[in-house]
């Protein structure tokens, strides 16, 4: 059984906004260290697969697992799940609020309860890691937003999430910045991070992933290795979506 | 003969009165207010729904038609027009400044109730003007609901809630001469007790009072201005 192999497994999701179906009959395995590249045409339903898997929506039908365990219904079950499930979002969403440690701090302070000096200095590593390690005092509007959402990535981290979610991390960003953001989402891919990256970069997809996942119409269409699926992907729907994206 | 210069103890009593209706009622409305804008954005349905009623419900009822039903219902559920706080304060039943007898009590919890709606709109207009991606990065962490509010929303909302909830506190100030209504000694009850005694002086004791009533929504407006300047810097 599937069930029993995969970190996060969705079986038999359906999700409907009113008359929309935003998801059909989704069925998908993530192992433990997979990362796994989701792609498709605006509207196919890439952003809610993400927000569904840490709740942020909720489902009709069909049941979603993390290690084992069904998500759980609103209350304080739900929030130590969302902890465990790290989402970095295409508008970054820093705490506006915050200076950057008190960003990367403040859900290790007030969720995991650690004390603020550990904290810190827990937060200090992770920022270093990234690479913004010299704006910690600052705000998040003094930042770039590739800094910003190196921020971001180093937040969810700060958790100590089983699970990565991106959705679009790139896409509100200019071009120059989008390889500082990539080459941290490499770095962490390399080091067994378990992740599900909604992107266009297919650079990304054949240097990270370890499966692609093409969605059309709220259904998942086609699943392959990066490799195959770029150089000869078997629907065609695949074909005609990656003729226009290469077009480019 | 000068009414308001003969009378200005009863006047400044009156308004002594209006000022302890209005922060009674203000403390009630703010508490309240943000318990139900709280309520308004919550994940529980049925919370959301009985916030939403009771804005509905109290907005759209006259202010003392709610003083009229706490003043005259409560007694008939039992509650004797006799019941004060005054005992339990240590306060005099005739001192006319401080009074926390039962016509008061009526009227300022109907004041709280009342502008407890108007809170309710500011906070929920408040929240709403954060983004909604500072909320969901806060649940992603795995805040809960109330961390969330009171960690990430709230802080930047305070900004946002600060003018209107001047304005509610102002109306709410002129709000309480409604009180009279009821049979609250009052400012505005004072007001008309000595135009009637001396109806010779009305424009002078409509002026009085007029300024009385400025002067304490000036008070309220310097609050509201100075709490507003803190959260800017
Ligand atoms: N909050 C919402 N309310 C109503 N419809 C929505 C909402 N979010 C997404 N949808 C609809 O669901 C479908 C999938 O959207 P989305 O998951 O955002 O697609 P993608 O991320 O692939 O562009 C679209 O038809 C979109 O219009
Ligand atoms: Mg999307």
């Amino acid at each position: 059984m599937t069930e029993q192999l995969g970190l996060v497994v969705l079986d038999h999701v359906n999700k409907w906004y009113g008359q929309t179906q935003a998801l059909k009959d989704i069925n998908l395995s993530i192992a433990r260290g997979e990362v796994v590249v989701v792609i498709g045409p605006s509207g196919s339903g890439k952003s809610t697969l993400c927000r569904t898997i840490n709740r942020l929506e909720t489902i009709n039908e069909g049941t979603i697992t993390l290690d084992g365990r069904p998500l759980p219904a609103e209350g304080k079950a739900l929030a130590a799940l969302r902890a465990d499930v790290g989402m970095v979002f295409q508008s970054f969403n820093l705490f506006a609020h915050k200076t950057v440690l008190e960003n990367v701090t403040l859900g290790p302070i007030k969720v995991r309860g650690l004390d603020k000096a550990a904290a810190e200095k827990k937060a200090r590593e992770l920022l270093d890691r990234v690479g913004v390690a010299g704006h910690a005092e600052k705000y998040p509007a003094q930042l770039s937003g590739g800094q910003q959402q190196r921020v971001a990535i180093a937040r969810a981290l700060a958790m100590d999430p089983e699970v990565m979610l991106f959705d679009e991390p790139t896409s509100a960003l200019d071009p120059e910045m989008i390889k500082e953001v990539l080459d941290v989402m490499v770095g962490l891919a390399k080091q067994g991070m378990t992740m599900v990256v909604v992107t266009h970069e297919m650079g990304f997809a054949r240097t990270a992933a370890d499966r692609v996942v093409f969605m059309a119409d709220g259904a998942i269409v086609e699943e392959a290795a990066p490799e195959q699926f770029f150089t000869n992907p078997s629907t065609d729907r695949a074909k005609d979506f990656l003729g226009k994206v290469l077009q480019h | 003969m000068d009414a308001v210069r003969d009378n200005w103890r009863d006047v400044l009593y009156a308004f002594g009165l209006t000022v302890e209706i209005s922060v009674l009622a203000g403390v009630i409305a703010l508490v309240l207010g943000f318990l139900l804008g709280a309520l308004r954005v919550s994940p529980v349905p049925v919370g959301r729904a009985v916030a939403a009623v009771y804005v509905r419900l109290v907005r759209n009822t006259p202010l003392l038609l709610i003083m009229l039903i706490t003043t005259f219902t409560l007694p008939v559920l039992g509650l004797r027009p006799d019941i004060n706080l005054n005992d339990w304060f240590g306060i005099d039943s005739h001192n006319r400044m401080l009074n926390l007898n039962f016509f008061v009590l009526c009227a300022t919890g109907a004041l709280g109730l009342y502008t407890a709606a108007f809170v309710c709109e500011a906070v929920r207009s408040g929240i709403n003007s954060i983004p909604i991606g500072q909320a969901e990065a806060a649940r992603s962490i795995g805040m809960t609901f109330g961390q969330t509010l009171r960690l990430v929303v709230l802080p930047q909302a305070y900004r946002a809630v600060i003018p209107p909830l001047t304005s509610t506190m102002i109306a709410m100030t002129k709000n309480s001469s409604v009180a009279v209504g009821v049979g609250v000694t009052d400012a505005t009850f004072q007001m008309r007790k000595l135009n009637n005694d001396n109806g010779d002086q009305i424009l002078q004791i409509f002026v009085t009072f007029a300024i009385g009533y400025m002067i304490l929504v000036f008070l309220i407006s310097a609050v509201g201005s100075l709490l507003e300047r803190r959260a800017a810097a």
